[in-house]
């Protein structure tokens, strides 16, 4: 059995990894490119892959969809580097690795924090084709004017699902979009205009 | 546990004990050197050694020590892993190559001939060595019998 590499240089490709997430998290919506990616096993998108080994250790659980989880190479991959257990419930994952968008389960579904510790909800790192500015327009902080943005393939129904998360704050799930070779973020105090 | 496995952590622990320059010497002299690719470059950190008193009971924190840590690939998929004492990249790279080929059937003899089994002497030597110079100085005690008890 092959096992594929991680980092090639792990603290700086790693830092710059986090600078990157950083960076996107403090400007929703805004697109940050990402260089010095690993080549992880399919269906796993090196931006995605870069993602997870930058933010995911053994102390988060981590709920792969099945597309992801269906991958016995990628599970392998994922314990050495990561050494994350696997959950098989959203809702007990501190992170979500999604690659088919379209079939993801509902926002709601995933951990999302109580009142208490609203830190203890699951970061959703979605795999995305690519970024436009025609979707919705998003306000809140981090954003100086509001802004159109916009990602494909989204569920039909992921703005309103993103409005619903918005309602429950401090509670709530930050969503991490990653396309080929760049990343957005969509944290939880998004606003999002109804159409 | 099988016995290829524990064969392995026989040979792991051999490695991760053995004197770096006794280790690279053995290893300047076989032949055919393997090509791999770094799964995880070597990295040094602390771990914290726990124990038992008498293997059993309740586990105590003896202390913390530095290792170096490092896994790679062989070109034909083996993978090598290693966990040594100190800080020595090098001592790691080699140790994690000897589990690789210690894992090949093939090499799995010469290996264990030629870099194991004198690891493992050298270790037993010094530790005599240790014992025959500590016992040296030992001291013997004698306790006179009092007469107070006539």
């Amino acid at each position: 059995m092959s096992l594929a590499p991680g980092f090639e240089d792990p603290v700086l490709e790693g830092q710059g990894a986090f600078r990157g997430v950083l960076n996107a998290m403090a400007r929703p919506g805004s697109v940050q490119a990402l260089a010095g990616l690993p080549q992880a096993p399919a269906p796993l998108s090196p931006v995605a892959a870069a993602i997870a080994l930058t933010l995911v250790d053994h102390d988060t659980p981590l709920w792969l969809d099945p597309a992801l989880a269906a991958s016995q190479p990628l599970r392998a991959w994922l314990a050495f580097h990561c050494g994350a257990p696997v959950v098989d419930s959203p809702a007990a994952s501190a992170f979500a690795l999604i690659a088919e968008p379209l079939a993801m389960p509902p926002l709601g579904s995933f951990a999302l924090g109580s009142e208490t510790y609203p830190d203890r909800s699951t970061t959703l790192i979605v795999q995305v084709q690519g970024f436009h500015d025609e979707g919705p327009l998003l306000s809140g902080p981090g954003l100086a004017a509001p802004r159109r943005f916009g990602a494909l393939p989204l569920p039909s129904d992921f703005w309103v699902q993103l409005r619903g998360n918005r309602a429950l704050f401090p509670r709530g799930v930050d969503v991490l979009l990653a396309a080929p070779d760049s990343l957005a973020a969509l944290p939880r105090s998004l606003q999002v205009e109804a159409d | 546990m099988t016995v290829a496995s524990e064969e392995r952590k026989w040979a792991m622990g051999v490695l991760a004990c053995a004197e770096p320059e006794a280790l690279s010497a053995l290893w300047e002299d076989w032949p055919g050197k393997p090509a791999f690719t770094w799964l995880r470059k070597p990295e040094s950190g602390l771990v914290m050694v726990r124990g038992r008193m008498g293997g059993e009971g309740a586990a105590f924190n003896l202390g913390e020590m530095t290792v170096t840590r490092c896994a790679l690939q062989l070109d034909d998929g083996t993978l090598g892993q290693a966990c040594v004492q100190g800080r020595s990249a090098a001592k790691a790279e080699v140790s994690a190559l000897v589990d690789a080929l210690h894992q090949r059937s093939g090499d799995r003899e010469a290996v264990r001939r030629e870099i194991l089994l004198p690891l493992e002497e050298a270790r037993a030597a010094a530790r005599q060595a240790l014992a025959a110079e500590t016992a040296a100085t030992r001291v013997e005690f004698f306790t006179m019998v009092r007469g107070d008890s006539e």
